[in-house]
Parts: C-alpha cells; sequence; structure tokens
C-alpha cells in the first residue's frame, strides 16, 4: 500500500485516475456477478428457510401442508407453548445439556494435553500421532455409527476384550446409563482430534523465546504450562470451547445412529427430538423446536462471532 | 528439558502411542469384522480379527444389497460438489477480498452467517423449499446446498487477499478485462487454497447425512451413507459382517484421500477455526 510510484504518488490511486467511472462500474458488476452463486444458494438454504422457520413455528402446520404450505392456520404462541410443555422435549433439552457439560471438558482436555506433548514434549513421529487422533475426525460418521454398534454390542469385541480381562461387560447401547457413556465416548473420539489440531495452531503462535526465557528462570515444565503456556493460549482455548459447544448443542448424528435416541428416551437430543417430529409429521412443532434450537446455538454463536471478529 | 528426568519422554510418548491407538481400534474392528463369514459371527461374536481374508461380505454389498448404485450417486454428488465449490468458491472469495462494490461487507457477514448457523435446524423449512421447487428425492436438491460451501469462501478469500494489489492494478492498467484479471493472474495464484478447498469440498459432500437423508426417498436417490443408514436399521435381516463391508466402502475414498493429502484437511480446519 505505501509503496510510492517513481512519481511519488501512491500506487493505489493511480488506477482510479486511469480506468475513471467506467472502470469502477465493471468492477462493481464483476463483483456482484461472483457473488451471485453464493448469494442464491445463502437465499435458498439460509435466509429463507429461517424466515420460513420462524414463521411456521406459529402456525398448525402438518405434513399434508408441506405441498401447499398457504393453508395453514396461524395458531400464535400455541405450538411453540405446547412444545415447551412437552415433557419429552424437556428431557431432549436436559439430554442436551448433559451432553455439553460432559463432552466440552473431555474433549478439550484430551486435545489440549494430546497438543502440549505434540507441540513440545516429543519430536519422534509426531506427524504420524496427529494422524491418528485427526482420523475419526473424517472418518464417514455413518460408518462409524456401524463400527461402534457392532463394537459395543452385548457380544462385541469392546465386552470380548472385557471378558478376557475378566471385567464386567455392560450392556452399553441397552442400558440409559451406559447408552449415554457410549455416546459420549463416540463423540469424544470424533472430536478430540479437531480440538488437538486448533490449539496445535494456538500453541504455534507462541514466541519459542518464551519458553527459554521461563527455563532460564528455573520454571519446571508443569509450571511453565499453568503459568504460562496456558494463559497464552486462552483466545485458542475460548475458541475451541465455543465451537464444542455449538456443535454438541446441535448433537444429532451419534445418538441417531447409535441408539435412536434410547433406551427411554436417555439419549435424545434437542436435534434428534426436531428430527424425529418432522418424520411424524408434526411439523409445525419441529420448525417450533428448531427455531428454540437456533435460538440456544444463536446465544452462543454471538459469543462466537465477537471473538472472531477483530481477527480479519 | 530432558536432561533433568530421563523418564520424561518415554512417559509422554506413552501416553500419545496410547491414546493414538485407542482412536484408531474402531478401523482395526472395522477391516477385521467385514472380513469375518456369518458362521463365524454365530461361533464368536467378539472375536477382533478374522480366520480368512473372505471377500463374501463385499461381493454380497454390491450383488445384493445395491451398493454399486448408492456410490454411483454419492461419486456424482460429490465430484459436482467438487467442481461447483472451486470454481464458484474462488469467484466469490477474490469478489469480497479484492474487488470495490456497494454490499461487499454484506455478502461477507453472510458467509460467516452461513458459516455458523447450524445445518440441524433449518433441514425442515429448507426440505418444504426443496418441495415447492419440485425437486424433491432428486439428486440435484441433495447436492444444491453445497454447491457454494461458506466455508469455501472464507478460505478462497483469505487466500485472495494475500495477491498483491500493484499486480491486479497493473493488469487492469495493461488493459486486462475484469474477467480475464481472475482467470489469467489471480486464479494461478491461488493454487494451495485451492487444493484445500477441493479436498474440504470432497469431505463435506461424501460425509453429509442428515440432508440427503430427508431428501432422498427411493432408493435411486441414496446416497452411499443413507443406503448403509437404512440397511443398519433393517438390521436384523443383515448379518454384521456385510454392515461392516459396506461401512468400509463407505469410509475408504475418505480415508484414502486423508493419507496422502493430509495436510489439506488439517491446514483447512486450523486456518479457518472451523469445521
Amino acid at each position: 500500500m505505501a509503496v510510492d510510484t517513481a512519481a511519488g504518488a501512491p500506487v493505489r490511486r493511480r488506477p482510479r485516475r486511469v480506468a475513471g467511472r467506467a472502470g469502477l462500474r465493471a468492477e462493481a458488476l464483476t463483483g456482484w456477478m461472483f457473488v451471485l452463486p453464493f448469494a442464491v444458494v445463502f437465499l435458498l438454504f439460509t435466509a429463507i428457510p429461517t424466515v420460513l422457520a420462524i414463521m411456521a413455528g406459529f402456525t398448525d402446520m402438518s405434513v399434508r401442508e408441506i405441498r401447499h404450505p398457504l393453508d395453514v392456520d396461524l395458531v400464535g404462541f400455541a405450538t411453540f407453548a405446547k412444545v415447551l410443555a412437552d415433557p419429552t422435549f424437556q428431557r431432549a433439552v436436559l439430554n442436551t445439556a448433559l451432553f455439553v457439560v460432559l463432552c466440552v471438558p473431555v474433549t478439550l482436555g484430551v486435545g489440549l494435553v494430546l497438543a502440549l506433548i505434540l507441540n513440545r514434549g516429543i519430536r519422534r513421529l509426531r506427524s504420524t500421532y496427529r494422524a491418528a487422533v485427526y482420523l475419526p475426525v473424517v472418518t464417514n460418521i455413518v460408518a462409524a455409527g456401524v463400527i461402534w454398534q457392532y463394537a459395543f454390542s452385548m457380544t462385541g469385541p469392546v465386552n470380548s476384550a472385557l471378558a478376557g480381562l475378566s471385567l464386567p461387560q455392560p450392556n452399553w447401547l441397552g442400558d440409559p446409563g451406559w447408552a449415554v457413556a457410549t455416546v459420549i465416548l463416540m463423540v469424544a473420539w470424533r472430536n478430540i482430534g479437531t480440538c488437538m489440531v486448533l490449539f496445535l495452531a494456538g500453541l504455534q503462535a507462541v514466541p519459542e523465546e518464551i519458553y527459554e526465557a521461563a527455563s532460564t528462570d528455573g520454571a519446571g515444565p508443569v509450571r511453565r504450562v499453568f503459568s504460562m503456556t496456558l494463559p497464552l493460549l486462552r483466545p485458542t482455548t475460548l475458541l475451541v470451547s465455543v465451537l464444542m459447544t455449538v456443535a454438541f448443542i446441535n448433537l444429532f448424528e451419534e445418538p441417531y445412529l447409535l441408539t435412536r435416541g434410547g433406551p427411554l428416551g436417555s439419549t435424545q437430543s434437542i436435534a434428534l427430538w426436531v428430527y424425529e417430529q418432522f418424520s411424524f409429521g408434526n411439523v409445525s412443532q419441529s420448525m417450533a423446536g428448531s427455531i428454540l434450537l437456533l435460538l440456544l446455538a444463536g446465544v452462543v454463536a454471538v459469543i462466537q462471532f465477537r471473538m472472531l471478529r477483530p481477527k480479519d | 528439558m530432558s536432561a533433568r528426568n530421563p523418564l520424561r519422554p518415554t512417559a509422554l510418548h506413552a501416553t500419545v502411542a496410547i491414546t493414538a491407538l485407542l482412536m484408531l481400534l474402531p478401523m482395526v474392528w472395522v477391516f477385521g469384522g467385514s472380513f469375518k463369514t456369518q458362521a463365524e459371527f454365530y461361533a464368536d461374536p467378539g472375536a477382533w480379527l478374522p480366520r480368512a481374508f473372505d471377500l463374501h461380505n463385499y461381493v454380497v454389498l454390491f450383488t445384493q444389497k445395491g451398493f454399486g448404485g448408492y456410490l454411483a450417486n454419492s461419486l456424482i454428488v460429490s465430484g459436482v460438489t467438487v467442481a461447483a465449490n472451486l470454481v464458484f468458491s474462488s469467484m466469490a472469495g477474490y469478489a469480497i477480498g479484492k474487488l470495490r462494490f456497494p454490499g461487499r461487507r454484506i455478502v461477507f457477514t453472510a458467509v460467516i452467517v452461513a458459516m455458523m448457523v447450524p445445518y440441524v435446524a433449518l433441514f425442515v423449512s429448507s426440505f418444504v423449499l426443496v418441495v415447492q421447487m419440485g425437486l424433491a428425492n432428486t439428486l440435484m436438491a441433495i447436492m444444491l446446498p453445497m454447491l457454494v460451501l461458506p466455508l469455501s469462501i472464507f478460505i478462497m478469500r483469505q487466500a485472495a487477499h494475500g495477491v498483491p494489489d500493484e499486480l491486479i492494478e497493473a493488469a487492469r492498467l495493461d488493459g486486462a478485462s475484469e474477467a480475464g484479471l481472475f482467470a489469467r493472474i489471480v486464479l494461478p495464484m491461488l493454487g494451495p487454497s485451492l487444493a484445500t478447498v477441493g479436498v474440504l469440498s470432497f469431505l463435506s459432500s461424501w460425509n453429509s447425512f442428515l440432508w440427503p437423508l430427508i431428501v432422498a426417498q427411493s432408493q435411486d436417490v441414496y446416497t452411499a451413507p443413507v443406503g448403509l443408514s437404512v440397511a443398519a436399521q433393517a438390521s436384523n435381516t443383515l448379518s454384521f459382517g456385510i454392515l461392516l463391508a459396506g461401512a468400509v466402502v463407505v469410509m475408504l475414498p475418505v480415508l484414502l484421500l486423508f493419507l496422502f493429502l493430509q495436510r489439506y484437511f488439517v491446514q483447512g480446519i486450523a486456518t479457518s477455526g472451523l469445521k
């Protein structure tokens, strides 16, 4: 920007004069043309559906009206009241809160420890370990669901290994408590890699001199982590925790594929509830539920927005 | 730091190695299980490894369970999605990163909003809209929302932002048209980011599940993940062997891509801070 030409005028201003207004118009026209495909997809699959969902939440839309959306009756807040009073929805909210509260610390904690070790603790095989921990992130979720259903079935490989060690063999997917644990295990398996990679990126931004300075001051490795690395890593930690929280608020695939929300509704999340209401044909309830989900995620997303903005 | 306590690096190494092995266990189970015969599942359902590498399950998958068709659908969806993302997201990313036009900030805000809005919250009303457009139960409807992924635009915008202004201005002075400037000057400089966009759009289209599950209503429109999940629900009639073979087939393309192009996967996640 600050580079001057031989004539002494800043480079940035010159083309405006040469190209004139016609040049600027061509530039603007190109800009609009280039963002047009995105604008269309954004309108069709983000903007309009949001408005539609908000509006449909105030109607009694059922599966018949999907083809004739204008035939619905307005019912005000009745649908929202019905959803909020529905014990299965309340159960789903509590389950989702439980998933968030348990999954966030587990995935963040393990991801952070792995990142700390991979960043400075060891040298050999570093990229192999990183690849192994990251692999579940890219593994197809439906395939993973099939594997976990098989592995954690009563007579599956997990229980056969436990039997080999003379340990008790729980009914992983059939007992409500163990089913929650299995879903959490799968969520952790699938998300630790993301946390680790983000923490590694954050750690790479910590200048090498700081470690050297602390070493000279005689700080031990554990003290160095707690008194220096973690405070310096605060922005990354915030970012990762918000990302994971939003992801777990919207948890759908793991409980859908593993347990279908069962047994006895113990693993049903809000997103799964929304999907089920939709498949039962209760379209307006489903939409009202998804609006509540959107609001919940939105509260967290606002925080995320504020954190991402200044970086740009 | 290893001079103080020789045990420490070993302990750290062991921690990471054990975690990595635990993360890889499901891969052992799926490959081992996919070769086990029905008889082996009856005799010893929990065995980790098959007695022999019997391909029977894979044969049944393709000859009787229709996986050939599902895979073809997935390939079409992913192929079109990748191509469209390469073209549309580099155009949009360049426009947002470099061109001056009214509304540019609004578009960039829309990109960030689209990245953050959870798709599980909007699939019902999106489906109603797709039905209105007459696209229910078509591959077109499955691909449409993925043709310009906001994450792709975000990556391309960061890349285009790094192209020197002087270069663009100089090309304009030389009389290059806006389109020619983009195609001949800017695009060649975005190579590595295009690779990242290609890899990530393949990943998200191949692995997308909820939306195809909603849109596809008949077998001829099923993508591979949808076909697998439908088969898994009717699992009383199927042995785990065939399902596990299906799981291998569904995850293999991404696994291979990951082994060879790992850095593009990790780059995309690390630079954007988003999945």
